[in-house]
């Protein structure tokens, strides 16, 4: 390595150690937690804490995503709850099929169905009997219909403000359609009551257990993948994009093509999340995939810190943990605290937690050196003289 | 057909924002490794030529020929600088958030731009020694690491022409490279810019008539969108009517003060 990237190598070690560390307790120490100690021990993870941890931590897959894209790139996406919801939904089609004659009304047909007089399943139904199907779908589906969406609108260098609004009315628009009956995808009520996957039952806390570790499995090939993008050139580009989209253009590459890759990979993610979130929680309506669960989720990435991916991370944990502590407790309170916060972090810490963090350490350490200085500054006084 | 010889050949070029005529039929011709600097009051369609040149605006009629035989009009911008024409614009376009060293190395001319070549191409000694010596030439060894955010004006303009520089174009469009420099920056500026001719042609658009003196060898007056004349600085300076265009203007400017 060259002395020019030294400066990086030692924040990033830190930042390396912390993070394999968080990996290393969710993967590890959250499940033994859940399993070796007495229920009514201190240290016991309860199968419901574990189980939404879990949910916690496929927001944070999305999230990673959305920081590529809003973060690094500095193009904000209000429509992410439409390729969440698209993953969601591929894998709650399959969850609903496998409900098979346990349904309530004792039918082969999911009960929606029976209840709106459908007689027969829908023909793009039929391919999610398939399990394997049902997962590649709720990563291809969101990655195909960013990449024709993306392709429409980056080629029309739709960008900015304009970019946030049609993807807003993306996100509207998904809203409308899962919510009408007629689109055979459950209505309002959407896709529930899921009884199993693969054979395992969803009721089983070692199932769940198992889902847990999967999410966190696949958090850390999402951290990766995000981290490997991001110290590439390409990450610089995305870098550059942000800073000066027209320095870019003059300098032999097309933004254009760099806006669609990332839009593509943070829409795969957004899948993968929602793919992990439907057997973990059980539902999933239109209300979560509509604009404000979108625009819930870019707050995650504000409050954690934009352009860092550990703050993506912590952004989507973090908000979601006060979520289901103050809505138990205070269910009123709730938009007036996540309003709330928004406007802190704009106005207050625009880089976030981690930024703020960040500029704490700088402070401390500044004010080290600076005190080192003081005890030391008579023969450095003199040298530079 | 294209004169024998030149880098760029502009035919015709009209280009109409919304009835105004920023371009009227202009012909326009440089050499390879010629130094042309293009003046002209406000409003006279300088930028406009450079912006059809890279690409930037489409013309609505007329040719625009590079080197022998490419036709560049309908190509996108990143096509044109790839192709060789390199474009440092007027107020310093740099990346704040990457370091001076990534600044230069993103502008570094490479076989591919594309995402996918990008993502898993790794630095290599020829590229860095290439960015090394770009450094020295634009005075910025030392601040390699430095956010270029943090550079001062005067840098961030020198930065841009390394990394313009390191697209290696064949030609280089320079607009008001010395605005906001000092008188020190400037004359390094000017030394520079005649040292980069020797390799490669060169169009500079400025005001400033003392670095026009400093550095044109030929130099174009733009105006109301076509060339008014043509030729060395002392023969043009002395042109009545470039004196009519700028000095009426200056009459006009008293009339107005006096007002």
């Amino acid at each position: 390595m060259s002395s020019h990237e030294l400066g990086t190598v030692a924040q990033d070690r830190s930042e390396g150690l912390t993070v394999w560390l968080i990996g290393f307790s969710l993967l590890v120490i959250m499940p033994l937690l859940n399993v070796l100690p007495e229920p009514d021990s201190w240290l016991h993870v309860s199968d419901f804490a574990l189980n939404r941890f879990g949910k916690f931590l496929a927001f944070a897959i999305l999230a990673l995503g959305l920081d590529l894209i809003w973060g690094y790139t500095g193009i904000l996406s209000l429509g992410h709850g439409v390729f969440f919801g698209l993953g969601a939904y591929a894998v709650g089609m399959h969850l609903m099929l496998t409900i098979g004659t346990e349904s309530v009304y004792g039918s082969t047909l999911p009960d929606f169905m029976v209840w709106n007089q459908v007689k027969e399943l829908p023909y793009f139904w039929k391919p999610f009997y398939s399990f394997w199907f049902a997962i590649a779908a709720a990563i291809l589906l969101p990655t195909l219909f960013a990449a024709i969406f993306g392709f429409l609108a980056f080629r029309s260098r739709i960008k900015g403000v304009y970019f946030a609004i049609i993807t807003q009315a993306l996100a509207l628009s998904a809203w409308l359609v899962f919510n009408r009956n007629e689109t055979n995808l459950g209505g309002t009520n959407g896709l529930t009551d899921f009884k199993q996957v693969l054979g395992f039952r969803l009721s089983d806390p070692g199932t769940q257990r198992a889902l847990y570790v999967l999410t966190v499995l696949s958090l850390g090939a999402a951290y990766l993948l995000c981290r490997w993008i991001t110290r590439s050139r390409t990450g610089k580009v995305l870098v550059a994009i942000r800073d000066s989209e027209q320095r870019v253009l003059f300098s032999g590459y097309s933004p254009g093509s760099y806006k669609l890759f990332v839009f593509v990979v943070s829409a795969a993610l957004a899948g993968l999340a929602g793919a992990l979130y439907v057997p973990q929680v059980g539902i999933i309506t239109p209300a979560q995939i509509g604009v404000l669960p979108s625009l819930e989720m870019v707050i995650w990435v504000a409050v954690g810190g934009r352009g860092t991916l550990i703050g993506a991370v912590l952004g989507a944990v973090g908000v979601n943990w006060a979520r289901s502590i103050l809505t138990t407790s205070f269910p009123d309170l709730w938009p007036f605290f996540l309003g709330g916060l928004f406007v802190a972090v704009v106005l207050l810490f625009p880089e976030g937690c981690v930024g703020l963090a960040r500029r704490l350490n700088r402070g401390w350490h500044a004010g080290l050196s600076f005190r080192k200085k003081l005890a030391t500054s008579e023969p450095e006084g003199q040298e530079v003289r | 057909m294209p004169a024998r010889g030149s880098i760029i050949y502009l035919e015709g070029v009209t280009v109409d924002f919304d009835g105004f005529k920023a371009l009227d039929n202009l012909n326009f011709i440089v050499d390879y490794r010629e130094l042309r600097v293009v003046i002209g009051p406000n409003g006279a369609g300088k930028t406009t030529l450079l912006d059809v040149i890279s690409g930037k605006v489409k013309p609505v009629s007329g040719r625009v020929v590079f080197g022998k035989d490419t036709d560049l009009i309908g190509l996108p911008e990143h096509e044109i600088a790839t192709l060789g024409i390199g474009r440092k614009f007027q107020t310093p376009s740099v990346y704040s958030n990457l370091s001076v060293w990534d600044n230069l190395d993103l502008s570094l001319k490479r076989k591919s731009k594309g995402v996918f070549a990008t993502l898993v191409s790794k630095p290599d000694r020829a590229e860095t020694e290439k960015i090394t010596s770009t450094l020295e030439t634009i005075g910025l060894a030392e601040k390699a690491d430095v956010r270029a955010g943090a550079l001062s004006h005067g840098e961030k303009q020198w930065l841009e022409i390394g990394m313009v520089l390191l697209q290696d174009p064949a030609l280089l469009l320079i607009d008001e490279p010395v605005a906001g420099m000092t008188d020190r920056e400037t004359e390094q500026t000017g030394l520079l810019l005649q040292s980069l001719a020797d390799r490669r042609s060169i169009i500079v658009i400025e005001h400033d008539m003392e670095f026009v003196r400093q550095i044109a060898r030929t130099v174009t007056v733009l105006h109301e969108g076509t060339v008014l004349c043509e030729g060395p600085v002392e023969k043009v300076q002395a042109d009545p009517r470039v004196v009519e265009i700028y000095l009426g203007r200056q009459k006009e400017a008293d009339a107005a003060a006096a007002r």
